[in-house]
C-alpha cells in the first residue's frame, strides 16, 4: 500500500494516535523528577524520589526478585518456545498436534485470573512451597507461548530451500538445523527472550496468585502502593522500569534488524 | 522423498519437552479448577474439602462422588452479584472492543500508507507501549486523572469547567484505561494485514471509477477482515477477564467478573466459588478462544 498517497486524514490519525500512546508516559517520567511532593506544584528538578527508592529495602528486594524471576523464566521459556516453534513449523503432522498448538495459542489471550488461579490450585495440590520457583514456572508457561509465536513466524518466512540445499549436500537433518536454520532464527530467539523477560517483569495477576507470603515481585509492591494513591516514589520506580525496558527493546530490535530487512520479526504478535 | 520430510522426524522430538510442560502446567491445572469448583468450602488451609482421596480405595471414591456438589454453580446463577458481573464484563468488553476498532483502524491504515522506509519506525512506536508495563501505563493515567491532576488543571485553566471533575472511579476512566492499554493489540494485526495488501487492487478500483469511499468499503475493508478478526479477539477475550484496569480506575459499585473472582479468592478466601467463577468464565470464552486458535493457526501455519 506504500504507493498510495498519504492523506491528511492518515497523518492526523497517526499524530493523534501516537500522542495518545506516549503523552501519559512522558508526563509520568517528567513528574518523577519533580522536587515537590504535590502533583499540582512543579518544585523544580530533583532526584530525591530515586534516592527514596534506593533506600526502600522492601522495594529493592521486590525488584531483585522480579529481575531473577524474569531472567530465569525467560531463559526456560525461550528454550521451550523455540522447540515448540520448530516442532510446529517443521514437524509435519504428529499425533496431538492440534492440541499442542491450541495449548500454545490459548494462553496468549486467556484472562490472567484464570491462568493464575489454575496454576495456584496445581501448586497447592502438589504441596509445592510457593515463592520464587512457582512464580517462575507460571511465567515460563505464559511467556513460552509468546516466544513460540515470534520464532514460528520467523521460521515461516525463512526460505526452506536453504535447509533443503544443506541436506541435499549430505548434511544430516539435525546438523542442517544447527548449522543453517538456527543461525537464521537467532534474532527471533533473542527478541523472544526479551519479550518473555518484559512480560514477566510486567505481570501482576499471575504472580499474585502463585507467589507465597513474604516474596513479592515488583508489580505486586507497586500495585499495593498505587491502590493507596499517587506517590512520587512510584513515578521514579516506574521511570526506572521504563528505562530498563527501553534498553531491552533497543537490543531486541537491533538483533532482529541483523537479518530481517523489513523489521517484521520485531513484531511480538 | 523431499528434504522437508526427512526433517520431520527430529523436529517431532522437539515437541516433547514443550508438550509435556504445557500439559502439566496449562492443561492439568484446569482439572484441579474443575475439581475444586465442585467441592465444599471449609475454613482451613487450603480452604476446601478434598474431593478425592485415592488412598482410601473404591468405597471412598464412590462416597466422594456422591459428595460432589454443584452448589457453587447454583450460587453463581442465583446470586445477582455474579450474573451482573458476567453481563457487565461482556458489555464492557464489547464496548471497549468497538471503540478500539474505531480508533485502531485509522491508525493502522495510516501506518500502512506511510512510505516503506518509515513503516518500521511507526511499528516500533506501537510496539514500545506494548512492551511497557501494563501497571505503569495505568498508573500514568491515575496521575493525570486524579482530583488535582493535569487534566483537571488544564480544564480549569481553559475555563471549560468551574470545578475539578471527578474522573477516577468512573466508567469513563475505566474505558479510557482499557482502550489505552489494548490499542497496540488492535493496531498490530490490522497493520499486518493492511500492509500486505496489494496496492494495485485499490488503484484498479479507483481507475474503474470507484470513489475513495467506495474503494475503502468495497475493497480495502473486506480484504482486511482477517486482521479485524484477529484484533477484535485479541482484545475482547482478555478484556472480559480484566482485573487490574477496572480495579484501579472504575468505581466499586459494579464489578467485572475478574474482580469478583479476585475478591472471592483473596478477600473471602472462598476457593471453590472462585474456581466455579473461573469455569463459567472459561465456558463463556470457549467459542471466541476456538475462533482465535483457528485464525492464529491459519496465519502461522499456512505458509
Amino acid at each position: 500500500m506504500a504507493r498510495a498517497k498519504v492523506t491528511r486524514f492518515n497523518m492526523a490519525s497517526l499524530a493523534l494516535g501516537f500522542a495518545f500512546l506516549y503523552l501519559p508516559i512522558v508526563i509520568l517520567v517528567i513528574y518523577s523528577f519533580n522536587a515537590s511532593r504535590l502533583v499540582t506544584v512543579w518544585g523544580g528538578w530533583s532526584l530525591k524520589w530515586y534516592r527514596e527508592f534506593f533506600n526502600d529495602s522492601a522495594m529493592i528486594e521486590a525488584a531483585w526478585m522480579s529481575l531473577r524471576v524474569g531472567a530465569t523464566s525467560a531463559t526456560i521459556a525461550t528454550i521451550l518456545g523455540t522447540l515448540a516453534a520448530v516442532a510446529l513449523s517443521r514437524g509435519e503432522n504428529f499425533r496431538g498436534r492440534t492440541l499442542f498448538s491450541g495449548m500454545l495459542y490459548a494462553p496468549l489471550v486467556m484472562p490472567e485470573v484464570i491462568t493464575g488461579l489454575s496454576l495456584l490450585l496445581l501448586f497447592v495440590a502438589l504441596n509445592a512451597e510457593r515463592g520464587f520457583w512457582t512464580v517462575t514456572i507460571a511465567h515460563t508457561t505464559l511467556t513460552m507461548c509468546f516466544v513460540a509465536v515470534v520464532v514460528q513466524s520467523r521460521l515461516g518466512s525463512l526460505d526452506k530451500s536453504l535447509e533443503e540445499a544443506a541436506m541435499d549436500l549430505g548434511c544430516a537433518p539435525a546438523r542442517a538445523f544447527l548449522m543453517v536454520t538456527l543461525p537464521l532464527i537467532i534474532p527471533a530467539i533473542v527478541a523472544g527472550w526479551m519479550l518473555a523477560f518484559t512480560l514477566s517483569l510486567d505481570d501482576l495477576v499471575i504472580a499474585s496468585f502463585t507467589t507465597g507470603p513474604g516474596s513479592s515481585t515488583l508489580p505486586i509492591r507497586i500495585y499495593s502502593e498505587v491502590r493507596l494513591g499517587v506517590k512520587p516514589e512510584i513515578n521514579a520506580i516506574c521511570t526506572l522500569v521504563i528505562g530498563l525496558i527501553a534498553v531491552v527493546i533497543v537490543v531486541a530490535s537491533l538483533a532482529s534488524k541483523l537479518t530481517s530487512t523489513r523489521g517484521e520479526s520485531a513484531a511480538p504478535l | 522423498m523431499s528434504a522437508r520430510r526427512i526433517f520431520a522426524r527430529p523436529a517431532r522430538f522437539a515437541a516433547i519437552a514443550p508438550y509435556v510442560w504445557m500439559v502439566l502446567f496449562f492443561l492439568v491445572p484446569f482439572i484441579f479448577v474443575l475439581k475444586i469448583s465442585l467441592s465444599q468450602t471449609v475454613i482451613a488451609r487450603p480452604p476446601y474439602t478434598p474431593v478425592f482421596d485415592f488412598t482410601a480405595g473404591w468405597a471412598a471414591i464412590e462416597q466422594a462422588l456422591g459428595a460432589l456438589s454443584i452448589d457453587n454453580f447454583r450460587l453463581l446463577v442465583s446470586d445477582d452479584l455474579y450474573v451482573l458481573a458476567y453481563v457487565r464484563s461482556l458489555v464492557v468488553a464489547l464496548i471497549s472492543t468497538s471503540i478500539l476498532l474505531l480508533i485502531g483502524y485509522p491508525i493502522a491504515y495510516g501506518m500502512a500508507r506511510l512510505p516503506k522506509r518509515w513503516q518500521p519506525l511507526a511499528m516500533m512506536l506501537v510496539i514500545v507501549p506494548f512492551w511497557t508495563s501494563f501497571l505503569i501505563r495505568i498508573y500514568a493515567w491515575i496521575n493525570i486523572l486524579q482530583h488535582d491532576g493535569l487534566l483537571n488543571q488544564l480544564l480549569l485553566a481553559l475555563h471549560l469547567v468551574a470545578q475539578p471533575v471527578v474522573w477516577l472511579s468512573t466508567d469513563s476512566a475505566m474505558y479510557l484505561g482499557i482502550v489505552y492499554s489494548y490499542l497496540p493489540f488492535m493496531i498490530l494485526p490490522l497493520y499486518a494485514t493492511l500492509t500486505k495488501m496489494e496496492p494495485a487492487l485499490e488503484e484498479a478500483a479507483a481507475d474503474l471509477g470507484a470513489s475513495p469511499r467506495e474503494v475503502f468499503w468495497l475493497v480495502t475493508f473486506p480484504l482486511s477482515l482477517p486482521g479485524v478478526g484477529a484484533g477484535v479477539l485479541l482484545c475482547f477475550i482478555p478484556i472480559v477477564g480484566e482485573f487490574v484496569i477496572p480495579d484501579l480506575l472504575a468505581g466499586s459499585n459494579s464489578l467485572m467478573i475478574g474482580q469478583t473472582l479476585w475478591l472471592e479468592f483473596f478477600n473471602n478466601k472462598d476457593w471453590p466459588v472462585a474456581s466455579a467463577t473461573a469455569i463459567v468464565l472459561l465456558v463463556l470464552l470457549i467459542a471466541p478462544l476456538l475462533l482465535y486458535d483457528r485464525l492464529q493457526r491459519r496465519q502461522l501455519e499456512a505458509k
